[in-house]
């Protein structure tokens, strides 16, 4: 029974997911807007389901399947951020017609994959979930079949995704020849037991690291971010910019404090490194680009680096302001994707910067709320970005780590620039056409609900913050 | 243990030929066939080392549906094998060092596990357990019980694959002819039969 509550999320997925597939294949041509708003509902009750999870440690299922305080709240964020993925969805792929119902299930199917991700206490659990969440995105990422531009994405993030699975196996087998365990706690201890690190498991620990950066999309390993974001339908890049990669980050964050701790000295110089690396080339390359979701891409790369500075510190504030950082990044990420939803032209989707020229005048209401997020992007208090750079950046500061909070501080206003920019664009250029295909009203709820969130955060900070702490609590 | 021996060379021999011959036969699909060969001779030799259970997978997996799998391909694809095989040789000089590089690094290997002394490595490592009733009983033993999250998980990454797989390839074409039986069943003479009064001479 223990092990069956503790699984409740994963179970409401499967089964939802399973139950909507056969809804799905026995109703005929009405099946999409019935299996997606179900979806929806599927997600709704799963996060019902969280919610009654325990916040003390659970391991069941023989030591492969853990719950706690922080398993709970990574769930919520991620059930969270697909379900408003599909909220946005469903509008944009009637009108290409993409309206496929399996499209719900996949995303069903991807969200168990990260909650599983999530809740990984065992590399064999990791790498099933890692394997069920990538699959699901491949697929998604090239639901567009007809377009070349999604079908190479798909491609290119299959074969990609699939090298940087084998560095992940190849580290995991690594970490079991020399600690002869996969199960986490058995790793650490085997990691504690000799006085010098064994240069075997410090080996495969750089290749699961490797392969884990891959998955949030962390330079040197970021590559296939920008192609897949952009040949991507819209919907799927906003659910790739969000769910995975906090599921990806929570599962780097278990494995570092669950499984090699002891290692802490030799993994940090990674994570800081990896920290840099993303923040220097999410600011440069975002200069250059004209297309919005390529932006968005590399405004994500940016935003891992500046998580992974919150782990600079190792300990529990530093993982709670990266889970503060995570919330804040998908919220005002689910926002600015429910406004690039919403530039459509009768011809159809713009996807260009250039489009957004002149939205002040043209339509003012998107074009405040496109500001709001791209100011909460770009760090400007007293939006809730601010507040997300200002704690990691905190936590570099506590642990000594002056030069990487510099280094920081110096790409965060390089990467205002960019977002300056497109503000500058859509208040101070001469207008272009017009988008005059209203948003449907699933965007506008989105977009207002995620701006609020964005502005009221300074008021009641205390509110996400203590959950946040309190999550990170679990983990030591 | 002798016979033990000599069954051993002989399968080994056996997957050692068939391997080379299916790259050096003319014909794709007799090369498929010594595949299925070698396949069929490292099942047996995972049965001399008791593993019956890989054995049969290997049976059922590589020989049940991956060589027919080739098989298919090799017959349905028009690929002209004569010109992909052109200058096959020249390749043979790098096959010949990979294989001589291969050759001393067993050499290296043996030459340590044999001269090395240094055993406690070795015996550091776990010891494959002797359990009753082979291992293909071991693993239905844990594979429901201990390991039935990573069961189901491997399970549902398989309707993925399978979803995915519709999703990207299947279309729904109209105006294919498919047999309705009901609707066959169902005409009547008078809608299956026109009668024409066809004046002389004429023709309709």
């Amino acid at each position: 029974m223990e092990s069956l509550a503790s699984a409740i999320v994963e179970l409401i997925l499967a089964v939802g997911a399973m139950a909507l597939l056969m809804v799905g294949v026995f109703s005929g041509s009405s099946a999409f807007k019935t299996v997606s708003l179900l979806s929806i509902g599927v997600l709704v009750i799963a996060i019902l389901g969280a919610a009654t999870l325990p916040t003390s440690t659970v391991v069941t299922y023989g030591g492969l399947f853990v719950v706690d305080g922080f398993a709970a709240f990574n769930k919520i964020l991620i059930l969270l951020g697909s379900a408003l993925a599909l909220v946005m969805s469903i509008d944009y792929l009637r009108k290409e017609n993409l309206a496929r119902f399996e499209f719900a299930i996949l995303v069903l199917l991807a969200t168990l994959g990260m909650t599983m991700m999530v809740s990984a206490n065992n590399l064999i659990a990791l790498y099933l979930g890692i394997e069920l969440q990538s699959l699901a995105l491949y697929v998604l990422a090239a639901i567009n079949r007809d377009s070349s531009k999604a079908t190479e994405a798909g491609l290119k993030y299959f074969v990609l995704g699939a090298l940087s699975s084998g560095m992940l196996l190849y580290g995991s087998s690594l970490i079991y020849g020399f600690s002869g365990s996969l199960e986490f706690s058995d790793i650490m201890a085997a990691a504690a037991a000799s006085d010098d690190t064994s240069f075997g498991l410090l080996f495969g620990l750089v290749f699961l690291l490797a392969g884990l950066a891959f998955k949030i999309s962390a330079a040197p390993f970021h590559m296939w971010t920008p192609d897949v974001y952009e040949g991507a339908p819209t919907p799927v890049t906003a659910f790739f910019a969000g769910a995975p990669k906090v599921a990806a980050m929570a599962l780097l964050i278990r494995v570092l404090f669950d499984a090699i701790p002891g290692l802490m000295n030799d993994w940090q110089q990674i994570i800081i490194f990896l920290a840099m690396a993303s923040m220097a080339v999410g600011a440069f390359f975002a200069l250059v680009q004209t297309n919005i979701k390529r932006l968005m891409a590399f405004s994500s790369i940016s935003h891992v680096g500046f998580a992974l500075i919150g782990l600079s510190s190792a300990d529990q504030a530093g993982v709670g302001s990266v889970l503060i950082y995570l919330s804040i990044y998908l919220v005002m990420n689910i926002g600015t994707f429910a406004l690039i939803l919403s530039m459509r032209r009768k011809e159809g989707m713009a996807e260009d910067i250039s489009d957004l020229a002149g939205l002040g005048r043209t339509r003012p209401a998107m074009a405040l709320y496109l500001a709001v997020f791209l100011f909460s992007l770009a760090g400007i208090p007293p939006l809730a970005g601010f507040f997300g750079k200002f704690f990691v950046l905190m936590q570099a500061i506590n642990a000594g780590h002056i030069t990487l909070a510099i280094f920081g501080v110096i790409m965060s206003v390089i990467g205002a620039f960019y977002y300056l920019r497109i503000f500058k664009i859509m208040y101070f250029d001469a207008p272009v056409a017009e988008f005059d295909v209203g948003p449907s009203r699933a965007l506008n709820i989105v977009s207002s609900a995620t701006a609020v969130l964005v502005v009221a955060y300074a008021l009641w900070p205390t509110l996400l913050n203590n959950a946040a702490m309190a999550a990170a609590g679990t983990l030591f | 243990m002798i016979l033990h021996a000599l069954t051993f060379y002989l399968f080994a021999a056996i997957a050692v030929a068939a391997g080379f011959m299916v790259i050096s036969s003319r014909n794709p699909v007799h090369s498929v066939l010594y595949l299925i060969l070698a396949f069929f001779t490292s099942a047996a030799l995972f049965v001399l080392m008791a593993a019956e259970f890989l054995a049969m997978i290997m049976l059922i997996v590589y020989i049940g549906a991956v060589a027919v799998l080739f098989l298919f391909v090799v017959m349905m694809l028009d690929i002209n094998f004569v010109e992909l095989r052109k200058g096959f040789l020249q390749y043979l000089p790098i096959g010949a060092l990979i294989g001589v590089i291969l050759a001393i690094e067993l050499i290296f290997i043996v030459g340590t596990w044999t001269f090395g002394g240094d055993t406690t490595l070795v015996a550091a490592t776990a010891q494959p357990m002797v359990i009753e009733g082979g291992n293909t009983e071991a693993i239905g033993r844990v594979l429901y019980t201990d390991y039935v999250y990573a069961f189901q998980a491997a399970g549902i990454i398989l309707l993925v694959a399978m979803i995915g797989a519709i999703v990207l390839t299947h279309r729904s074409r109209p105006g294919v002819k498919k047999q309705n039986i009901t609707e066959q069943v169902h005409r009547s003479p008078t809608e299956a039969v026109e009668l024409r009064d066809i004046p002389p001479g004429q023709g309709i």
